[in-house]
């Protein structure tokens, strides 16, 4: 109860009020707009949040986390668009129902699972956090390496199709983050005696090239669409009622969200999937999920805000960020000399339960501006996208420039910026290259603390929790290699089965005379297997 | 398009140049791993200035190789042609932003502002008089919302120091 008074002292302040009311607000229109996202937004806003107090930076970086999957849902049901990447799932069942004239109750619906999703989330990690305090300090510097490589093969797998280029890319950003005077010896590392590369690559500017810019360039080079949007009619809360028919439904997939959410760089995709596939299942009519299927949009929304507050606990507890967004947060943090982590939970609990609590506050915040005002905030889904373009390239500036005023940093951030337009382009992964900047560097300063007090590597994993993460680095590897070579032989069995003969005119006599001499065997063969005994009997009379 | 195609993620147009784009530079790295990096004498391997970099070059190598081996088609086409032009008019945009970037310390921060999201907004076709409004409206909107209240640090423009005493502070500090 002490916590929960002392972490409230710490939200009853007029600017953290104004933060989360900005953020939650700014969020939901960000997520409504498709093509901006919050990865977009929190890019462009981190480096303004930095002369704020840390919770009030954070509570803006976390109200458009927290809220931009509310809004992201409005596209996805009204135009079959989502607003942001997670949302993509609530087409599958938010559209039809649209198309089926009941645009407003699939959004009442998507509001009420959305907004159980975060509460449920946010009271689990709540009544979760002291055990969570004993816990982490139980991570030394080899469990909080392992923890980090974890992540980042987590991260890499989690790109089901590409796991060999995100591979590429996580190495490329472990690479960036090792450029410039390595911090033990003070000798230089790929700087190629450029003075300008002797700080290194900053974060900040290579997130702002990679999200923010790298979308402007693809709204400008893309074209217009036309949106045309449905007329809303009903009331908004019939959903809270509709949901209360589903409780398993909604409990299942929030549950699924908070231990996704909680491991590093499997996220919403994967909570999703699982909710979405585990409702399917259990549903009394799964053959409707696709087509509009109430239970579908709940498990899919529920699932997926039930993730933020689940992703600020590998963040907020080993300092390992799980996914690109908790890394930029990550950035916010170092700047105020809060270093995430174990001791943050011994020494700082307040500010652990504040951040919670805010998220809380956000969730009511968000319902309420949801409820009272979708009437006009489906009209930002009709902003043209290259318009949008222009206004995030407007953005990016301040927040590659405002940084240290510096051209070369402007230089740099438009060449991430060609770079993330050509992974757009290509449909590459990006994320892996921010996570392996972070990760790399937490995974070299533990790795060398780690390694100090090893005599052999066995010693590395004596601990029961390195263990525990050991075995499960094997097992992730164990369980893609199986998926791998399942998929291989898939793709042969599809292979042969689509096998098309060649028509060119050698190939065809080839086969012909395979076939004839095949045919001519079978008739040798045939007439050399029978018994045919001579004739012996009396010659017929001429 | 065969079975390798069909299941790719993403367009096969453009990934081969980029496959071999990201190798060659991988291998340059590499080969410079040598001279860009120390090996200090008496540490441990995991010490090593050098370790890391090795790690991170010898790793893009190694996969950006798995990728470009397992890409279902290396040849280059036609289509291949078409998206590195895409990927080449892009660079328009670059040089906008970066004379947007070098005239801001010149003009300061809101007339730099105001004529950049008005040409380009121009130049993408959004030349209504309500529109070109809009933009004007935006610009304005996004130098009073970040250098007037979040007083980001972005420095007044050159051409300030000519205006008359108190609106030129004044213009320094909220423009």
């Amino acid at each position: 109860m002490e916590l929960l008074v002392s972490a409230v002292e710490i939200l009853a302040r007029w600017d953290v009020i104004l933060a989360l009311v900005v953020g939650s607000v700014g969020g939901v229109m960000i997520g409504a707009i498709p093509g901006v996202g919050p990865a977009v937004a929190i890019a462009i806003l981190l480096p303004a949040t930095f002369s704020m107090d840390p919770i009030v930076g954070l509570t803006v970086l976390l109200g458009i986390y927290g809220s931009s999957m509310y809004g992201g849902a409005i596209p996805a049901i009204l135009i079959n668009t989502p607003g942001t990447a997670v949302n993509a799932l609530t087409t599958y069942d938010g559209f039809p129902m649209t198309a089926r004239g009941e645009a407003r109750r699939a959004l009442s619906l998507a509001y009420s699972a959305s907004f159980f999703g975060g509460v449920f989330s946010v009271i689990c990690l709540i009544l979760f956090a002291p055990v969570l305090a004993r816990i982490a300090p139980m991570f030394g510097s080899r469990e909080i390496f392992l923890a980090a490589l974890l992540g980042l093969i987590l991260v890499v797998i989690a790109h089901r199709g590409q796991t060999l280029i995100a591979a590429a890319m996580a190495f490329f950003g472990i690479f960036l983050n090792t450029v410039g005077l390595e911090p033990v010896k003070y000798s230089k590392r790929y700087t190629f005696d450029q003075s300008w590369l002797s700080s290194g690559v900053d974060l900040i500017v290579v997130v702002l090239g990679l999200f923010a810019l790298s979308q402007a360039f693809y709204l400008l080079q893309g074209d217009d669409e036309k949106v045309r949007l449905t007329p809303l009619r009903g009331g908004l809360f019939q959903g809270l009622r509709e949901l209360s028919r589903h409780p398993r439904v909604a409990g299942v997939s929030g549950a699924f969200g908070v231990v996704m959410g909680m491991i590093p760089g499997v996220g919403e995709f994967t909570a999703q999937f699982m909710s979405y596939t585990s409702a399917q299942r259990s549903s009394k009519r799964p053959e409707d999920f696709g087509h509009g299927s109430s239970e579908g949009l709940i498990a899919a929304e529920t699932s997926n805000n039930a993730v933020p507050a689940a992703a600020m606990v590998p963040l907020l507890a080993l300092g390992i960020p799980g996914e690109a967004l908790t890394a930029m947060m990550l950035s916010v943090f170092y700047v105020h000399n809060v270093v995430p982590g174990p001791q943050l939970f011994q020494n700082d609990m307040p500010f652990v339960v504040a951040l919670y609590l805010a998220l809380l506050v956000l969730n009511v915040l968000v319902l309420i501006f949801l409820l009272s005002a979708t009437g006009h905030l489906v009209k930002v889904v009709k902003i043209p996208n290259r318009f949008l373009g222009v206004g995030i390239l407007t953005l990016s500036f301040v927040g590659v420039y405002s940084l240290r005023n510096s051209f070369t940093d402007c230089l740099i951030a438009a060449c991430f910026g060609v770079f993330g337009f050509v992974l757009k382009r290509l449909s590459l992964p990006a994320v892996p290259i921010v996570l392996g900047m972070v990760l790399g560097g937490i995974m070299e300063v533990k790795l060398r603390a780690g390694m100090a007090r090893v005599k052999t590597p066995l010693d590395f994993i004596d601990r029961p929790i390195a263990m525990i993460l050991f075995v499960m680095i094997l097992g992730v590897l164990a369980l893609h290699i199986r998926h791998v070579l399942i998929e291989r032989r898939k793709l042969k069995e599809a292979k042969w089965s689509a096998r098309r003969r060649s028509t060119r005119f050698g190939m065809q006599m080839f086969r012909r005379r395979d076939y004839l001499s095949t045919e001519r065997g079978k008739k040798v063969r045939e007439k050399r297997s029978k018994y045919v005994p001579r004739s012996t009997g009396p010659r017929s009379p001429r | 398009m065969t079975e390798e195609e069909r299941r790719f993620k993403g367009p096969v147009r453009g990934q081969s140049l980029f496959a071999i784009v990201f190798v060659v530079a991988s291998l340059l790295l590499l080969s410079q791993l040598g001279t860009e990096t120390r090996w200090a004498k008496g540490t441990q391997l995991f010490a090593q200035p050098r370790f890391w970099p090795a790690v991170a070059v010898g790793g893009m190598l190694l996969f950006g190789l798995l990728h470009l081996w397992k890409l279902p088609r290396k040849r280059l086409r036609r289509a291949d042609l078409v998206e590195w032009r895409i990927w080449f008019f892009a660079l328009e945009w670059v040089l906008w932003f970066l004379v947007y970037v070098t005239v801001v310390p010149v003009l300061g921060y809101l007339p730099s502002t105001l004529v950049f999201v008005l040409l380009l907004a121009g130049r993408v076709g959004y030349r209504s008089p309500k529109m070109m409004w809009i933009s004007a409206g935006f610009a304005v909107a996004v130098v009073v919302v970040f250098k007037t209240f979040l007083q980001v640090r972005i420095h007044g423009g050159a051409a300030y120091e000519y205006l008359p005493g108190a609106l030129r502070s004044f213009m320094i500090l909220n423009f």
